[in-house]
C-alpha cells in the first residue's frame, strides 16, 4: 500500500493524521458550507453585516421563497422532464451498440467504435448552430423534447464506450455455448447478456442523471421559458433577478444540487465505478 | 471421400444463415443515427456555415474565408484564445492536486470512507452551482476572499471585478470539481497498485518521492491518462463557470473561445451564426489535437490486446 499505513506510524502522527482530516474537509469544503449556511439566514442578517455568524434564527422561509414565490420548483419539474428519459433512452441505446461492438466480430467495429469515442470530446459548439438549426426545423425549439433527443444521442457516445469495454470482458465462452445450443442472437442479447450488465446499467443511469442534471449549455440554447428550462438555467436567470439577494441566490444552489447529490449518496459504489472505468488495468 | 450433407438441411432460412453478420449492424442502427444527426453531421455543417454570413433567418450569404479573416483581426476572439490558452495550462495542476489529495485520503482509519466522498462531492455539483459558490466566495466587501486579502495587504480585493485576476478567479473555481474528479481516479488507482512491488521497493530502501515516481507512478499510469484526458476536455469546454461568474467581463477580459461563440451566435444585438461557426472551427480544431492523441493512444492499447 502506498503511502506507508499510517497504522505502522508513531502514536504522535497517527494522532495528526487524525486532527488533520476533519481540518483539511473543512477547508476544502468552505464555500459549500459558506452557502449552506447563507442559505439558512433571513435577509436582515445580511443586512445588518452577521456574514460569518450563526444565523439568528433558521430562516427555512428562503427555501419557500425561491421554490414557490420564484417558480423554482418549475425548473426543478423541467430537469426532471428531461434528464429521466435521457437516462433511460441513452442506456438502451447504448446497450444495443455495446453488445454490437463487444460481442461481433465485423470490419469497421474499431472504426464505428472511436467515432462514438471521439465525437463524446467535441466540443458542444461546434454542434449548437446546426443542432439549434435543426431544432427549429423540427418545430421543438423550446420543447423538452428538443433536449431529450440531443442528450440521448451525445451521451450514447459515452454510453457506448463504457458498455462496449463491460460487453467485452465478459467471458466469450457464454455466447458461445450459447450458439452452439441454436440460441438466436437476440435471445443471447435478451436472456444471456442483458442480465450480467445490470452493473453496467446502474453505474451508467447515475452518471447519466448528474451530467444531464447539471447541464447548463444546451439549457440555454435549446430552450427558453420558464416552462420548459431546466433548473441549471433556471437558476441563472434568477441569480439576475436576486442581484445578490445572497440568502435566496444559496438556498436556490442547494435545492438545485440536491438531487444529484442525493443520487450520489444513494448510489455511490456504481457512481465511482462509472467514473473511474479504465483507470486501473 | 464424398461430401457430407449440411447438417442443418435446405431448412436453414436466409436469416438463420446471414443472423450472425447482421445482427451487429441491426443493433447498431439506432444509436449510429441518433449521433450521426445530432453530433456527426453537425460537426460537416458548422464548417460549411463558417463560410457564409447568416443571421439564422434571411437566405445565407457566401463570404469564402471572410469570417476567418475578420477573427485574425478581431482583438476579442485573441483574447479568447489567450485565456484558453491560461485555462489549458492551469486546469493541469488538477492532475498533481488530484493526486496529493488521493495520497493523502489512502488511508484505513475509520471513517476514511466518509471523507473520501465528501472530498469528492464537488464534482457531483452543477458548476452552476459551483460559479454561484466561488461569486459568492469573491464577493466584494463580506466575500470571505475579499476579507482575507483585506486582512494580509489592507486593502481587499474582488477578484471577479478586476480584469486582470477575474480569469484565474474562475479557473480556481473550475479546479475545485476537477480536483476532485482526479483524485477518485487516482483513488481508485492506488487501490489497485501491486502491494508487492511496493513491499519489495521498501525493503530496497525507496521511500517517499523516490517511491512515489519509480514505482507508484509507472502503475498509476491508466489513471493518468484517463485525468489528463478529462482535463484538457474539461479546460477546453469551460463555458458554464465564466458565463455564471461574470459572463465574460469584466471589459471581456474573462472570454474564453466556447463563451465567446456563443456570445457572437447568440448575442442580443443580432446572430452572428456564420461567424460563430467559424469561432467554433477553430475551437474544435485545437481540440482536435488533443482527440486525435487520446484516440490514437486508445487504439494502439485495443491493438496491443
Amino acid at each position: 500500500m502506498f503511502p506507508r499505513p499510517i497504522a505502522q506510524r508513531s502514536r504522535a502522527a497517527q494522532l495528526t493524521y487524525q486532527a488533520l482530516l476533519p481540518v483539511a474537509l473543512i477547508l476544502w469544503l468552505l464555500p459549500l458550507l459558506g452557502i449552506a449556511m447563507t442559505s439558512i439566514k433571513p435577509s436582515s442578517d445580511l443586512a445588518a453585516g452577521n456574514y460569518f455568524g450563526l444565523p439568528t434564527h433558521i430562516a427555512i422561509e428562503n427555501y419557500w421563497t425561491v421554490l414557490f414565490d420564484f417558480d423554482l420548483w418549475k425548473y426543478i419539474r423541467n430537469s426532471f422532464i428531461v434528464t429521466i428519459p435521457t437516462v433511460i433512452g441513452s442506456v438502451a441505446l447504448s446497450c444495443l451498440t455495446g453488445f454490437a461492438l463487444g460481442i461481433y466480430r465485423f470490419k469497421g467495429n474499431l472504426l464505428i467504435f472511436f467515432m462514438f469515442v471521439a465525437g463524446n470530446f467535441v466540443p458542444f459548439q461546434i454542434l449548437m448552430v446546426p443542432v439549434r438549426d435543426l431544432t427549429l426545423n423540427l418545430g421543438m425549439y423550446n420543447t423538452p423534447q428538443a433536449l431529450i433527443l440531443f442528450h440521448i444521442a451525445f451521451q450514447t457516445g459515452f454510453c457506448t464506450l463504457f458498455m462496449r469495454n463491460f460487453i467485452a470482458a465478459l467471458p466469450r465462452e457464454l455466447i458461445e455455448a450459447a450458439r452452439v445450443e441454436g440460441v438466436a442472437e437476440w435471445r443471447i442479447f435478451w436472456f444471456v447478456v442483458l442480465p450480467l450488465m445490470k452493473p453496467a446499467i446502474a453505474a451508467l443511469s447515475v452518471l447519466i442523471f448528474t451530467f444531464i442534471w447539471n447541464d447548463f449549455f444546451w439549457a440555454t440554447v435549446l430552450t427558453t421559458s420558464a416552462e420548459t428550462r431546466p433548473v441549471t438555467a433556471g437558476l441563472s436567470s434568477l441569480n439576475g433577478q436576486w442581484v445578490a439577494a445572497w440568502h435566496l441566490v444559496s438556498a436556490g444552489s442547494i435545492v438545485a444540487a440536491l438531487p444529484p447529490v442525493a443520487m450520489f449518496f444513494l448510489m455511490q459504489k456504481h457512481f465511482i465505478a462509472g467514473l473511474t472505468l479504465g483507470a486501473v488495468k | 471421400m464424398t461430401a457430407l450433407p449440411d447438417a442443418h438441411g435446405p431448412k436453414r432460412s436466409w436469416w438463420k444463415s446471414n443472423q450472425q453478420k447482421l445482427t451487429p449492424w441491426l443493433f447498431l442502427a439506432p444509436g449510429i443515427f441518433m449521433f450521426a444527426v445530432y453530433v456527426v453531421w453537425p460537426i460537416f455543417a458548422s464548417f460549411q456555415f463558417s463560410f457564409y454570413d447568416w443571421d439564422g433567418l434571411s437566405p445565407k450569404e457566401w463570404v469564402g474565408w471572410g469570417n476567418y479573416q475578420e477573427l485574425w483581426g478581431d482583438r476579442n476572439f485573441i483574447i479568447s484564445l489567450k485565456n484558453n490558452l491560461i485555462w489549458l495550462v492551469l486546469y493541469m495542476l488538477a492532475v498533481p492536486a488530484g493526486l496529493g489529495i488521493a495520497i493523502f485520503l489512502n488511508q484505513t482509519v475509520s471513517g476514511i470512507r466518509i471523507y473520501k466522498s465528501l472530498f469528492f462531492f464537488p464534482f457531483v455539483i452543477s458548476q452552476v452551482v459551483v460559479g454561484l459558490m466561488f461569486a459568492w466566495f469573491y464577493a466584494p466587501n463580506f466575500g470571505l476572499f475579499f476579507q482575507l486579502t483585506e486582512w494580509l495587504f489592507g486593502t481587499g480585493t474582488a477578484v471577479l471585478a478586476n480584469p486582470d485576476y477575474a480569469t484565474y478567479g474562475i479557473i480556481v473555481a473550475g479546479l475545485w470539481p476537477q480536483i476532485a474528479y482526479c483524485m477518485i481516479l487516482y483513488l481508485t488507482g492506488l487501490n489497485n497498485v501491486a502491494p508487492d512491488q511496493i513491499e519489495a521497493a521498501r525493503l530496497d530502501g525507496a521511500k517517499g518521492l523516490k517511491m512515489l515516481w519509480y514505482v507508484v507512478l509507472p502503475q498509476l499510469r491508466p489513471a493518468t491518462f484517463i485525468a489528463v484526458v478529462v482535463t484538457v476536455i474539461g479546460a477546453l469546454r469551460s463555458f458554464d463557470l465564466v458565463s455564471i461568474m461574470t459572463n465574460g467581463g469584466p471589459f471581456g477580459q474573462t472570454r474564453v473561445l466556447s463563451f465567446y461563440m456563443y456570445e457572437k451566435a447568440l448575442s442580443e444585438y443580432g446572430y452572428r451564426m456564420g461567424y460563430g461557426a467559424a469561432i467554433a472551427v477553430v475551437l474544435f480544431l485545437i481540440m482536435m489535437v488533443f482527440i486525435a492523441g487520446f484516440v490514437w493512444k486508445m487504439v494502439r492499447d485495443e491493438r496491443g490486446h
